[in-house]
């Protein structure tokens, strides 16, 4: 049996002291598991990542409810550098690559918890394995790399820190599907090589289905669905809204889906 | 050009480049407090005061040896800035920055007063900083045709080569170390920095007591020259040009910035008029910033590919 890793009771964050963004929301990824925690634009994903790494307090955002467990202990409201040091670790959403450095200093700076020099350099090995285009860019300035290559660095970066747990918040944003997929079988690779477990948010409901063990569905701050992919999948809502499937299995258009959402959100 | 002027010229060049030293050390503690928390600190001069007269009391009323008292203001100075970044700066994160450059403005009043209630308003020497290796009046160059060389005191020449190794030491270290890295990743994006595990509050603390250190040295370094006065601050407005000049964020702006202004200056002044000399660094600027908004090497934004 697989130990729980991380778990979310009831959590509930507040912004700006008024600004109710999770309403007691719940989940749990056990240990070398990947879990994908699904849901449209403004749901409440990012958010819910960033209660869990802590990086909540810079945007003015609590933990006001519920509580946050890794690994047994409650963590929920601590600073960022003490949960990293936990072994948690955040990518998050738009990459957020240090511009101005080069690609082994990004490296190096997610090392920063690792002080041995030793452990650092077989670090940057691993990550130049995985990533063999950042090995070529490695005096690189980092702000002039592709899309695809920054997202590499950014979970690269993640690596270096060695988490037991990473969040991964949107590593689909903006890329290529070829790319995409070149991303997300690396992912998969980190999950089963590196034995890390992963909670994954993802818009693209497709691609993160194909990985994860288990998912999520959230809707204004709230699960309001759970299952395998398979089980997922064969719903009917989930097809129609998230996959983007008619009752008869045809695809249906971008464009009808983003109404059906904006009418449903008009109504509630 | 008559012998005299070139001999006027090696010599204001000489000079230029000690003063240019100096302003670059300056603007070097200046640009690595806006660089990681976008403020201007107003408060540096009183910081180069500081260190100055912690420096010179250490040595001739408490009679150390330089040796024991230059790590020993070193020290003074990182815990004065660490409780100035504990009590005054840190209540402001998040604060608008005008708000945080305010409290810079207060603080610099503050400490001068501070320093003219310890020490007074007396001129002080400077006992002796380095070691007597070479003796005599320095390096001398002769022209060809006139009697009095151009010179430069051993004392300058000591004092340009601390700089160099100061900032050799500075670029080692931000392009190296852990905590360098750290800094520039800060710089960059404060929220990832943070998601990396990075304590943005010990970097702010690491980043103020580096830019006190270095604003001690060039107090040390001002009084030196001259003597140790309750006036060693002012050399800052000549320096604030010239992180504008350099771009603000820029250490090779610095640097370069620092030499451009000084040797201006000493040119201007030596061969048109003195009384130019504290407006030379201004128009400088002003002329740079004509040609280039945002600096010699001000930062463009990098577009994404
Ligand atoms: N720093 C913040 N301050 C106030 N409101 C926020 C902040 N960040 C996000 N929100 C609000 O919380 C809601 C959920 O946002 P987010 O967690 O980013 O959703 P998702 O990642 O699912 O798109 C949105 O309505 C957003 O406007
Ligand atoms: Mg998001």
């Amino acid at each position: 049996m697989n130990r729980r890793m991380l778990e979310l009771n009831n959590v509930e964050v507040i912004y700006d002291d008024v600004i109710l963004v999770l309403k007691g929301l719940s989940l749990q990824v056990e240990e070398g598991q990947i879990v994908a925690l699904l849901g449209s634009n403004g749901a409440g994903k990012s958010t819910t990542l960033k209660a869990v790494s802590g990086l909540l307090v810079p945007e003015d955002g609590e933990v006001t409810d519920g509580s946050i467990e890794f690994l047994g202990q409650m963590i929920h409201n601590q600073e960022p550098s003490r949960i990293v040091r936990k072994g948690i670790f955040q990518v998050m959403e738009g990459r957020r690559i240090f511009e101005h450095l080069n690609v082994e200093e990004n490296l190096r700076a997610g090392a920063y918890t690792t002080p041995h020099r030793q452990q650092i350099s077989e670090k940057l090995a691993l990550v130049y394995e995985y990533f063999p285009r950042l090995a070529e860019r490695k005096q690189q300035v980092a702000g002039f790399l592709s899309g695809g290559e920054q997202q590499m660095l950014a979970i690269g970066r993640a690596l270096m820190a060695t988490p037991k747990l990473m969040l991964l918040d949107e590593p689909s944003l903006g890329l290529a599907p070829l790319l995409v997929q070149e991303i997300f079988q690396i992912i998969e690779r980190i999950n089963q090589e590196q034995g890390t477990s992963i909670l994954l948010v993802e818009q693209n409901a497709r691609v993160a289905l194909r990985i994860a063990k288990h998912a999520y569905i959230m809707e204004n701050g709230r699960i309001v669905m759970d299952g395998t992919p398979e089980e997922l999948s064969d719903n009917a809502d989930v097809r129609e809204f998230y996959l983007g499937f008619t009752e008869r299995g045809q695809r249906k258009s971008y464009r009808d889906v983003k109404h059906y959402k904006r009418r449903k959100r008009w109504l509630s | 050009m008559s012998p005299n002027d070139l001999r006027l010229f090696i010599q204001f060049t000489m000079t230029g480049i000690s003063e240019g030293a100096l302003l670059a050390l300056i603007a070097l503690g200046l640009v690595l407090i806006y660089k990681s928390t976008d403020v201007l600190n107003f408060a540096h001069g009183e910081f180069m005061l500081l260190g100055a007269f912690i420096t010179w009391d250490l040595m001739v009323n408490y009679q150390l040896p330089v040796l024991l008292a230059l790590p020993l203001a070193g020290a003074i100075m990182i815990l004065v800035a660490i409780a100035v970044e504990r009590l005054m700066l840190r209540p402001l994160i998040g604060k608008p920055v005008i708000s945080i450059i305010m409290v810079t403005i207060g603080m610099s009043s503050v400490i001068h007063a501070i320093v003219g209630a310890i020490w007074g308003p007396k001129r002080q020497v400077l006992p002796q900083l380095f070691p007597e290796i070479l003796e005599g009046p320095g390096l001398r160059i002769f022209v060809e045709g006139v009697r009095r060389p151009a010179q430069m005191s051993y004392e300058r020449i000591y004092w340009v080569l601390v700089a160099i190794v100061l900032v050799l030491l500075f670029v080692l270290f931000f392009r190296r170390s852990r905590q360098g890295i750290a800094m520039r990743a800060t710089a960059d994006d404060q929220q990832a920095a943070m998601s990396m595990g990075i304590s943005i509050q010990r970097i702010f603390a690491i980043t103020w007591s580096v830019a006190a250190l270095t604003a001690g040295v060039s107090g040390l370094m001002v009084a030196d020259f001259d003597t140790v006065s309750t006036s060693i601050n002012e050399v800052v407005l000549r320096a604030f040009p010239v992180i504008i000049l350099g771009g603000l964020d820029s250490i090779a702006g610095a640097i370069i910035g620092g030499m451009i202004i000084a040797l201006t200056e000493q040119y201007v002044s030596g061969f048109i008029d003195p009384s130019l000399k504290n407006v030379v660094p201004y128009l400088v600027l002003l002329l740079v910033l004509m040609a280039r908004p945002y600096g010699l090497f001000g930062e463009k934004i990098i577009e994404r590919v």
